[in-house]
């Protein structure tokens, strides 16, 4: 019984790990799936959410801090929210002079951009105290819950050992309830946007954006909004992360893994598919973790489960691509017919 | 400010290794209109690659003591020819197993495949050597001087090495045949087909060109930091596909050019920024030419 | 001896048909000529020969040999060449490099090839080291055609060899392809220049919603009332 509870309690940390993927590729799915705009720089919303709501909802700087700046304490509702905010203003501004690029130029500017986000959370110190990072930082309503636990379980001392266990993890039941309602808001979101006027713009977007733009619509500022939006759901994410994890670095955000293992997700997932993005988000983080399991099995050496973990997320994308490039459950259908046909360039060589 | 001819030097060291680089990167993109995310991982696959023959060259009596001023022997000059080579092979078998599947696919799917691509390669170089530093040279190397200007004799050696796998090239592509051919599959493949070149034949030949020269450039940055790990490539990368888009995608020309200007720029521009930001310089470089002239400053597509 | 026949082709791209069965010849040492409204097809027949489009239905052969369907560079080394209309130059390239790379297939000492092309385009032999890319149209057209002449093809594709030219320009082209009509090469032509091609051809085509409409001698078509009126705009 023991060892059953803690399994499930492993598994709630996995589940509010996969729900912030989740949120991670609802985003990527706005702006790749939807939009077709290709984004290498995925990993900096997510840090600069994470920072951001650190700093705002964060204790203050402490003797030992290099950081100068930040620690208002201020409520997790406000820190998600200025998350967003400053992720949104952050593609915005990245948005202006990349958005008019041609999707293979984009990637390229993309890998500067993370590129210049990773150095900066490195090396400005007064900011994001560097390398040492954030820590301590708090999580919302525990010290209510932990109080409330602790006093139930004090309160029934004979209680056998794996119901105990059991109760007090009950915090992360919490968090991970905050999670899974994230993502269905998201998911619903997102639903709602690919069936509205706006959607089908975004759509026509990725098709053929010369004839969208014939059309008359303004395509960078459909695109921007694209960007922007995707940005906001990714530093929500990070947001997240921050107060679920407790402690941020520099290290935590390594820019192109994870860019590189969000991509993976939602095309095995199925990119331009709200569910194909959380059924991936939380498929691929299953192989991710599962291969922790795996690899306890066999001695080798850190560096090498890390490296043949990494291996294996690569592989899976290139068979994907291979195999089955639409994904697991390939793009999602809808009632107009008209933005899903193309017809192929028949047997042309 | 007495600095500077100082740091143009480093910056012609850097912008050799950029090019070597940044040559592939060029014919690859320009031919297969696919850019390869992973040809920073490749040279560092053939500098690991380099290290094993190294080692094994030396286990079989090939001699080490250094010749002349330079800091390595022959068993490093077998590694460096050994590495362009296996490295070749490596990059051709890539592209029969992998990305010929995707020619029609569109450049978007062929860059993520790359990136996946990318990481396998890191990895495995990660999984054999570690991620710590693996080293070509124990010994330190003192830097003459020179006209004022501090150098070793390997970066010496580094210049002329690009200079000279430059003018190999170009009288590879303006002499033989298969040269020109790849002049004319990159100017217009479809033509090419028409016109009856066996364009798979010139397809193979530019990612070994390429694979082997990437592996050169692998060689010389670890000769100039005497050490590697698995994350040179993608230390790399931003800089190589600076020194494309600035020479001009296709135009191998251009592509030694722009690394030129790319390391000369990023060196200098230490003279009056944080040295952490040097791939911002060469990000901002890439960003202007993106917009404001995406072909080049030689001519291309 | 039709040394290019095409029977019953029908060709299109994806779901679009656009030949519903067309059938041309042509033997050694004439000019035929293809005309038609835009859309009727012409491209897509010459795209069809030359094995850069997949016939669904109907056969293509060479000197009496079934190409249905190969590859362009194979069909190349059988003896037939295509000069597409635009972009038919490595611009690049130098014009001597062009003609080497027309020679590419060939194993042999090709050098009295070049100096063939040459003495049929001496202009070309002018600007031999310079830039294909910095070649007016016309000459431009010329090297493309020296190009497919390298390989002594038996049968030379031409489409629309006159568009975009100056008048007096047209003129030129056409002349020099009645020369390599007379050295024994038959040629299969697309023009839009109607009366101009048809003027110089031994035999006519004229295409229309993707159906051969009239097919005689050249001249006949070009005094034929009805496709006077309807193709030739009188």
């Amino acid at each position: 019984m023991e060892t059953f509870v803690g399994y499930l309690n492993y598994f709630i940390f996995f589940a509010i790990q996969g729900s912030i993927f989740a949120i991670l590729c609802l985003g990527l799915n706005i702006q790749w799936g939807y939009t077709g705009l290709f984004n290498i720089g995925i990993a900096g919303f997510y840090a600069v959410g994470a920072y951001t709501s650190a700093l705002l909802c964060g204790p203050p700087p402490s003797s030992l801090d290099w950081r100068i700046v930040g620690g208002y304490e201020l409520p997790f509702v406000v820190g998600l929210v200025g998350a967003m905010g400053v992720s949104g203003v952050l593609a915005f501004l990245i948005g202006i002079p990349t958005l008019k690029l041609k999707e293979d130029y984009l990637a390229i500017a993309t890998i500067g951009i993370a590129e210049v986000i990773r150095l900066v959370l490195k090396n400005e110190a007064w900011l994001t105290n560097s390398v040492w990072g954030l820590k301590n930082l708090p999580s919302p309503l525990q010290g209510e819950i932990d109080g409330k636990i602790s006093a139930f379980l004090a309160s029934h001392p004979n209680f056998p050992h794996w119901l105990n266990d059991l109760i007090s993890n009950g915090y992360n039941w919490f968090y991970l309830l905050i999670g899974l309602v994230l993502v269905a808001v998201l998911y619903l979101a997102s639903e709602r946007i690919i069936r509205s006027p706006w959607g089908r713009v975004l759509r026509a977007i990725r098709e053929d954006e010369e004839v969208a733009s014939v059309a008359g619509k303004d395509v960078f500022w459909f695109k921007m909004q694209s960007l922007v939006l995707g940005a906001m759901m990714m530093g929500l994410a990070g947001g997240l992360y921050a107060h679920f994890a407790k402690f941020i670095d520099a290290m935590s955000f390594e820019p192109m893994f994870g860019t590189f293992i969000i991509w993976v997700m939602l095309i095995a997932g199925g990119s331009g598919n709200s569910k194909g993005a959380i059924l991936g988000a939380f498929v691929i983080w299953a192989v991710w973790a599962g291969t922790d399991f795996f690899t306890g099995h066999i001695q080798m050496a850190g560096y090498r489960e890390g490296a043949l973990r990494v291996l294996l997320i690569g592989v899976i994308l290139e068979v994907v691509l291979l195999v089955r490039p639409q994904g697991i459950l390939g793009e999602e259908k809808m009632v107009s017919k008209m933005y899903e046909e193309r017809s192929a360039p028949g047997k042309k060589r | 400010m007495g600095q500077f001819p100082q740091l143009i030097v480093y910056g012609l060291i850097s912008g050799s290794i950029i090019s070597l680089g940044a040559i592939g990167l060029s014919l690859t993109y320009g031919i297969l209109n696919f850019a390869n995310f992973s040809h920073g991982d490749v040279m560092a696959v053939g500098a690991f690659l380099a290290l094993a023959v190294l080692g094994l060259a030396k286990g079989i009596g090939i001699p080490s003591h250094p010749i002349g001023p330079f800091s390595f022997g022959l068993s490093m000059v077998v590694a460096l020819v050994a590495a362009m080579v296996l490295t070749a092979v490596v990059a051709i078998a890539i592209d029969r197993i992998l990305y010929r599947r995707f020619r029609k696919s569109g450049p978007i799917v062929l860059l993520i495949a790359s990136v996946g691509v990318a990481f396998v390669l890191r990895n495995i170089v990660q999984f054999i050597w570690s991620p710590l530093p693996s080293y070509y040279i124990k010994k330190i190397q003192i830097s003459k001087k020179f006209l004022g200007i501090r150098m070793k004799p390997d970066e010496v050696f580094i210049i002329l090495f690009a200079a000279g796998a430059a003018l190999a090239l170009h009288l590879f592509l303006t002499r033989t045949k298969m040269g020109k051919a790849m002049r004319a599959t990159s100017d217009n493949a479809e033509l090419a087909k028409v016109t009856g070149i066996d364009t798979e034949r010139v397809v193979i030949w530019t990612w070994g060109i390429g694979a082997a020269l990437a592996a050169a450039g692998g060689v010389m940055a670890g000769i100039e930091d005497k050490f590697i790990t698995p994350e040179l490539g993608w230390q790399l990368l931003l800089y190589i596909f600076a020194a494309v888009i600035l020479g001009g995608i296709g135009s191998p020309y251009g592509a030694v050019l722009g690394g030129m200007i790319i390391g000369l720029s990023t060196e200098m521009s230490t003279g009056f920024i944080d040295t952490a930001y040097k791939p911002a310089v060469a990000f901002i470089l890439l960003v202007i030419m993106l917009l404001f002239r995406p072909t080049g400053l030689i001519r291309s597509k | 001896m039709r040394v290019l026949e095409v029977e019953d082709v029908y060709s299109g791209y994806g779901e679009t048909e656009i030949l519903h069965g067309i059938s041309v010849y042509v033997a050694p040492g004439e000019i035929a000529t293809i005309i038609g409204p835009n859309g009727s097809g012409k491209s897509t027949l010459m795209k069809t020969i030359f094995g850069l489009l997949l016939p669904t239905q109907g056969k293509v052969a060479l000197d009496n040999e079934d190409i249905t369907g190969l590859r362009p560079d194979r069909i190349v080394r059988k003896g037939m060449c295509y000069v597409p209309q635009s972009d038919n130059v490595f611009p690049s390239l130098t014009v001597l490099e062009n003609l080497e790379m027309g020679a590419f297939i060939r194993d042999d000492d090709y050098s009295g090839s070049i100096t063939d092309v040459f003495a049929r385009f001496p202009v070309l032999e002018e600007r031999k080291s310079q830039r294909a890319g910095s070649l007016s149209g016309g000459e431009q057209q010329m090297l493309a055609m020296g190009k497919a002449l390298m390989l002594n093809p038996k049968v030379l594709l031409l489409d629309e060899p006159s568009a975009g030219l100056a008048p007096r320009m047209v003129e030129e082209i056409l002349q020099k392809i009645v020369e390599i009509k007379h050295s024994g090469v038959a040629i299969l032509m697309v023009e839009q220049n109607a009366k101009e091609g048809l003027r110089l051809s031994d035999r006519g085509y004229v295409l229309a919603m993707g159906k051969k409409r009239f097919e005689d001698e050249g001249l006949a078509l070009l005094n034929n009332p009805d496709v006077g009126r309807l193709y030739l705009g009188d």
